[in-house]
């Protein structure tokens, strides 16, 4: 077996595993641990202004910022109900 | 202007206390006053590196509590002219540490004429290592090229760009350097560990030096001698390296290619 695998070098190399796992998780972590801390207070005030309007409930709305390489998307997702107040 | 240095890594066992201590010592080598603290309150360890266990008699907290002065407290280095040490409390809580006591001791060093102050952080990323970080200038992220490491050290950076004064008041950021320690170029060159190039391109900030792994290390603790004073040690050369070009001198990496043992040296012995 070992023999195949070194002819055919089909195992591998663990440190190419480590780089895959971990550019996987720290880019998960990026996205989810530095988010800034204004979020929940945008959303929070984001519900209070808009639910004046339209009969909008907390899970309706939203918030969330996604980085792509040097830019920054801060993406807001209204869901209106189907009558308005 | 002073700098405040904090070593820090979010993981355990990485090398931040060896790190602390040789690249103290290698400032102080250079002519610069340097103290080096230590942050592990309740788990001091930075004396026993430094070797001056003995002669600790006042702490961190003694001295943020007001309960002696930092000329009582600071331990005067034996390798070194214009080192000192202030040791960690071995009793008292990690609680005892607030933020105003660090940042006075801090200005205080400054005022004493101080020009380098390296924060000797411990592992993980409570009070004791947010007090550590909270006044750098400068990181030393000490990672070794191992998984959990690199994820905690990134777990460390995100810390380091949101809670320091710095990235707070919104002045120019921490400088970080990534250093990359315990590194074996042979396991790297079979494919069973990350280089550290892998580990740069996952954490993304400026490499400054990478440390070999080494038994010297073990027996430079032995001996309460910090790393960087060992006598044709490729560690101590490292750490050497790293102190220069933190002080913006070029060095070349060294020690990060495998070269084959030859056959003299194969049959003959020797490292």
């Amino acid at each position: 077996m070992s023999l195949l695998s070194y002819f055919f070098g089909s195992k591998q190399k663990t440190a190419s595993v480590a780089k895959e796992r971990l550019s996987l998780i720290i880019a998960h972590e990026r996205s989810t641990n530095r988010a800034p801390d204004f979020l929940p207070a945008l959303q929070r005030e984001l519900i209070e202004v808009i639910s004046k309007y339209v009969n909008v409930g907390v899970d309706d709305i939203k918030v969330q910022l996604e980085k792509q390489d040097n830019c920054e998307i801060l993406e807001v997702n209204i869901t209106l109900p189907e009558q308005p107040k | 202007m002073a700098r405040v240095i904090v070593v820090t890594s979010g993981k355990g066992g990485v090398g931040k206390t060896t790190t602390s201590a040789s690249i103290s010592s290698g400032l102080a080598l250079r002519g610069f006053k340097t103290a080096v603290i230590d942050f592990d309150v309740g788990l001091r360890n930075l004396d026993l590196i430094m070797g001056c266990e003995r002669r600790v008699v006042y702490d961190l907290i003694n001295v943020v509590n007001g309960e002696a002065n930092l000329n009582q407290a600071l331990i005067k280095d034996k390798h070194c002219e214009n080192l000192f040490v202030l040791p960690a409390s071995q009793t008292r809580d990690k609680d005892a540490l607030t933020e105003e006591g660090v940042e006075k001791v801090l200005k205080d060093l400054v005022h004493m004429g101080f020009e380098y102050i390296v924060c000797d952080s411990p592992a993980g990323i409570e009070r004791g290592a947010v007090m550590a970080l909270t006044f750098a200038d400068d990181a030393f992220i000490v990672t070794n090229p191992e998984v959990s490491s690199v994820r905690d050290s990134d777990r460390i950076l995100g810390i380091l760009q949101s809670k320091s004064r710095r990235a707070i008041e919104g002045r120019d950021p921490v400088k970080e350097h990534l250093l990359v320690s315990r590194y074996s170029p042979k396991r790297v060159e079979d494919g069973e560990m990350l280089s550290y190039k892998d580990v740069q391109e996952l954490l993304r900030i400026p490499l400054i030096g990478v440390i070999p792994e080494s038994d010297d290390v073990l027996q430079a603790s032995n001996q309460g001698t910090p790393a960087i004073h060992l006598k044709d040690s490729d560690v101590a050369t490292a750490y050497q390296d790293v102190v220069a070009r933190y002080l913006d001198e070029e060095r070349p990496l060294r020690f990060v290619a495998y070269e084959k043992p030859g056959l003299l040296k194969r049959l003959f012995g020797g490292k």
